[in-house]
């Protein structure tokens, strides 16, 4: 296995392409590494453009664990737009990674970071382009393993066809172990081959093999079981909790991207896991438990990775920033750290709740104070119990109300269309809601150019959360409520002029839906599509509704399943689950109850603050919430109004 | 409660510096704005006292001039920094450099005390590597576009198209035969001297009126870099060098 750099044949076609600088590398702090000088190669692919995969968290933190060791090497891989696929087929040439332009297929593994249902196109592309056979069971042992991992790996099943492997969760231990047991085999001489390669992974328990495990179906449709075709496979493959962050502070030195991309920041993760219990929210529920991170060790990785990149801006990230037992102190420090030196920092995924007017305030002490964002998710006070997001309709104003009169100027309110019991009633509050908001922002603020925009996304009910069960709203219904919605603030004349409204239409959520909750059987519908052109299925200029529901009418014709099957069917607690062999480590009976728990609109407590709900997370993986105060001392004033580094000497 | 004061100040500049950088490798792909960021980071990394601008947004005082375009390779581009504490102009191109994506290096640094070096970018001086034409045939196709008048050639841009005079920017033409003993491929090196203009010749532009007004058949793949920029000086025209008598 050679890998010369296709960079010399690629150097012809990138003046014929949009934005040639995302396929050719060379940022600061990217690595290439020697390749004959190790044994493990891996390529991390996200399957969306570089614009978009490269500020993700997952692949960068791989990145720099896989490389840290010695023998292995990765190097970074995103999505070819159509032109740059159009320019591959017509030289006949492969995808390729960003970091050394070598083909995809001459790599040892390749590691799929999947965040989102909507890049499984892109990922059949890249294989394909790669000169791969689709089909994991037409690869030879030539071949790379395609191992995916990231959220939609929770249910891969309507892309397991298409894969070797996948990771359950947190990939910084199990990307390790993987790596070692290759260099092993490669170092026996490839036992057993390819299919050895996968014994030996399945039977480690971190890894999922597809292949080993047989499905089958009753007449009416649903699965009547999934269990393992051979022995040494695990019945059940667990999800990975990585213990201790501040044993693992990576990214410690993010790449930064040459070209434009969606997040023009550096980010820290604050902590991860959420138990707010969002019952719509996957990643809240299958990163249980909260591990933090100590404010002295994201202190120290904000320091660091400043002075490394240069960026101007640090997001400290998590699913609740707010939430982090030291962010008071964590943001006046490094809000006083970072004065004068035009460094801004900033809380993304905040909830509704007037703390969060203070950290906003403190951490844009210097800045604009633009937009805030807040996520009530459902528009009436009955719908947020039923969601189990609680906040009442007075904080809500009461929060607005002093984020307008501390200076910001315009709120954003995210919303979701289409949640379970939601009536027109529901969704018109919306309006009242925003109305209000706008009314109390005048009176605070004095002025009459305040904004609220309201964001809407339809609602998908998602594997191993509360509401996997749930029939999801059809897009035609999704399309009405949100017609009615628009029409109730372009009504209004007194408020509606300050008020935005953004949504998309309700189609691509079903196409989300089928691919989140599908079985394999969907996998012949992903194939079909991408036969027929799909492409960037993220993108609302290249996703085509129509295709896929032919593809999918196509695909079944004569069988017991449609799209309406898998999208809009309400499931009942006995039928197996396309993911029932994947553990996510909450207890279906738990799930369940709050489930019901959701129909009767009773909220759960977060185990943060109040008892143990019994989710299950905790017994069943042998893990702990980790949170602070952790007292330990850092000191916030290093380097005020200094530069990030050392000035040069002066004349 | 109502409108904010900024407590951002403009900070004073004390030093104003000119560099020259150049583009080279895989970077000739970046475009001027994907440089701006990677030069304002470069500059945060390195820790190059660069002044800012007051106000919620406070910007970093560099100033852009005349960029060459994306996937054209340049030994001449220039940059005004602002800095509110003074340095020594001789460190600047290594720090800078280090900091940059390799590809980019400033490779020259000279203080000046007024005016724009933009004001001194009046012509470029453009090397064309046309792989798949030959030297003679490249200068027959000059000839041809000499009698050819004063030709205009499309550009489509995302304003819309339009219409670029190359015939009267074009100032001076030269070509030599770049065809090497290993790689028998025919291949001519075109250099040309383009008067500044608005809108501006782009080498893609000589090249698209010697194929479109002169015969010139398509090249299989082509190279631009500036070699230089700056004022446009004597008979024949050449281009001067605009950091040179500085004051």
């Amino acid at each position: 296995m050679t890998a010369d750099s296709l960079y010399p044949l690629l150097e012809p076609l990138l003046p014929h392409v949009r934005k040639p600088i995302q396929y050719v590398g060379g940022e600061v702090n990217s690595i290439a590494k020697d390749w004959d000088a190790v044994d493990v190669r891996w390529a991390l692919l996200y399957p969306d453009a570089y614009e978009v995969g490269s500020p993700n968290q997952g692949v960068q933190i791989l990145y720099e664990v896989l490389n840290e060791l010695p023998g292995v090497l990765a190097e970074r891989a995103y999505a070819m737009w159509p032109d740059m696929e159009e320019q591959l087929r017509r030289h006949g040439l492969p995808s390729f990674t960003v970091d050394s332009q070598r083909p995809l297929g001459d790599f040892d593994a390749i590691g799929v970071s999947l965040a989102t249902e909507l890049g499984y196109t892109n990922l059949l592309t890249c294989l394909d382009l790669a000169g791969m056979p689709l089909h994991a069971d037409e690869r030879t042992d030539g071949h790379p393993l395609v191992i995916v991992g990231g959220h939609a790996a929770f249910n891969p099943e309507p892309i397991a066809p298409f894969i070797d492997a996948a990771v359950l969760g947190d990939g910084e231990e199990p990307v390790v172990r993987i790596s070692r047991l290759l260099s092993t085999w490669k170092a026996e001489g490839r036992p057993g081959g390819r299919e050895g390669l996968l014994l030996r992974l399945a039977a480690t328990g971190d890894v999922y093999v597809p292949a080993f495990y047989d499905v089958a179906y009753l007449p009416d449709g649903r699965i009547d079981s999934i269990r393992p075709n051979r022995s040494g496979v695990p019945w059940r493959v667990s999800k990975h909790t990585l213990m201790d962050l501040d044993e693992w502070p990576y990214p410690k030195q993010p790449v930064v991207p040459v070209a434009e991309t969606i997040h023009e920041r550096m980010s820290v993760e604050i902590f991860r896991g959420c138990t707010r219990g969002c019952r719509f929210c996957q990643a809240g529920m299958i990163t249980r438990p909260v591990r933090e991170r100590s404010a002295a060790t994201v202190a120290d990785m904000v320091d660091c990775g400043i002075k490394r990149t240069g960026f101007d801006e640090v997001g400290m990230l998590s699913l609740s920033s707010a939430d982090h037992s030291e962010i008071g102190e964590l943001a006046k420090g490094l809000a006083d750290r970072y004065e004068g030196t035009r460094t801004s920092l900033s809380l993304p995924s905040t909830r509704v709740d007037a703390f969060n007017i203070e950290l906003a305030d403190e951490l844009s002490r210097n800045g604009r104070r633009s937009g805030l964002t807040f996520a009530p998710e459902g528009g009436s006070e009955r719908l947020r119990r039923v969601i189990n997001k609680t906040v009442s309709e007075d904080d809500l104003i009461r929060t607005v109300s002093a984020a307008y009169a501390s200076g910001w100027r315009h709120v954003k309110l995210y919303f979701m269309c289409g949640l379970p019991t939601e009536t027109d009633s529901d969704v018109l509050q919306i309006a009242r809601l925003a109305r209000e908001v706008i009314r109390t922002g005048r009176e605070v603020s004095g002025r009459r150019d305040i904004r609220c925009t309201v964001s809407i996304g339809g609602f998908v009910p998602k594997p191993h959360t509360p509401f996997q069960w749930a029939g999801q709203l059809p897009a035609p219904e999704t399309d009405r409520r949100l017609m009615l919605l628009r029409g109730e603030i372009r009504g209004d004349r007194e408020y509606g002029r300050s008020i935005g409204m953004r949504y998309h239409d309700g189609r691509p959520g079903i196409v989300e839906g089928l691919l989140a909750r599908g079985d394999r059987r969907v996998a012949d519908v992903i194939e079909r599509v991408w036969r027929a052109g799909s492409r960037f299925d993220g993108w609302s200029e290249y996703f085509s509704y129509d295709r896929w529901t032919e593809a999918a009418r196509d695909a079944w014709e004569g069988e017991a399943v449609d799209v309406d099957w898998f999208t809009t069917r309400e499931r009942d607690f006995a039928e197996v689950l396309p993911w029932s062999h994947l553990d996510s480590g909450l207890e279906p009976e738990w799930l369940w109850q709050d489930w019901q728990d959701a129909l009767s609109g009773d909220e759960v407590g977060d185990c943060r603050w109040t008892p143990c709900s019994q989710c299950g997370v905790c017994d069943q993986l042998d893990t702990h919430i980790q949170t602070g105060p952790t007292g330990k001392a850092w000191i916030p004033t290093i380097g005020v109004g200094q530069p990030a580094a050392a000035p040069l000497g002066s004349t | 409660m109502s409108r904010r004061q900024s407590p951002n100040v403009a900070q004073p500049i004390v030093q104003r510096l000119r560099i020259r950088y150049t583009k080279s490798g895989r970077m000739r792909f970046a475009s001027h704005r994907d440089f701006q960021r990677a030069l304002e980071r470069a500059v945060r990394r390195s820790g190059l006292p660069i002044a800012f601008s007051g106000g919620f947004n406070p910007h970093p005082r560099i100033a852009y001039a005349n960029a060459a375009p994306t996937g054209a390779a340049s030994e001449a581009e220039y940059v005004e920094l602002g800095l509110r504490d003074r340095v020594d102009p001789a460190t600047v191109p290594g720090v800078l450099t280090a900091a940059l994506p390799a590809g980019f290096a400033v490779v020259q640094c000279v203080e000046t005390a007024s005016g724009s070096v933009a004001d001194r970018l009046t012509a470029s001086l453009w090397r064309l590597q046309l792989t798949g034409v030959s030297a003679p045939q490249t200068r027959l196709a000059l000839q041809r576009l000499a009698a050819a008048g004063p030709v205009t050639v499309q550009r489509v841009a995302k304003s819309g198209v339009k219409q670029i005079p190359v015939a009267a920017a074009l100032l001076r033409t030269d070509v030599a035969d770049g065809e090497s003993p290993a790689d028998p491929t025919p291949c001519a090196i075109l250099q040309v001297v383009v008067r500044h203009s608005t809108p501006s010749v782009r080498p893609e532009d000589v090249l698209a009126a010697l194929v479109e007004h002169a015969d010139l058949a398509e090249p299989v793949a082509v190279i631009y870099t500036r070699l230089a920029q700056g004022p446009l000086i004597g008979d024949p025209p050449t281009v001067g060098d605009p950091l040179s008598e500085v004051g």
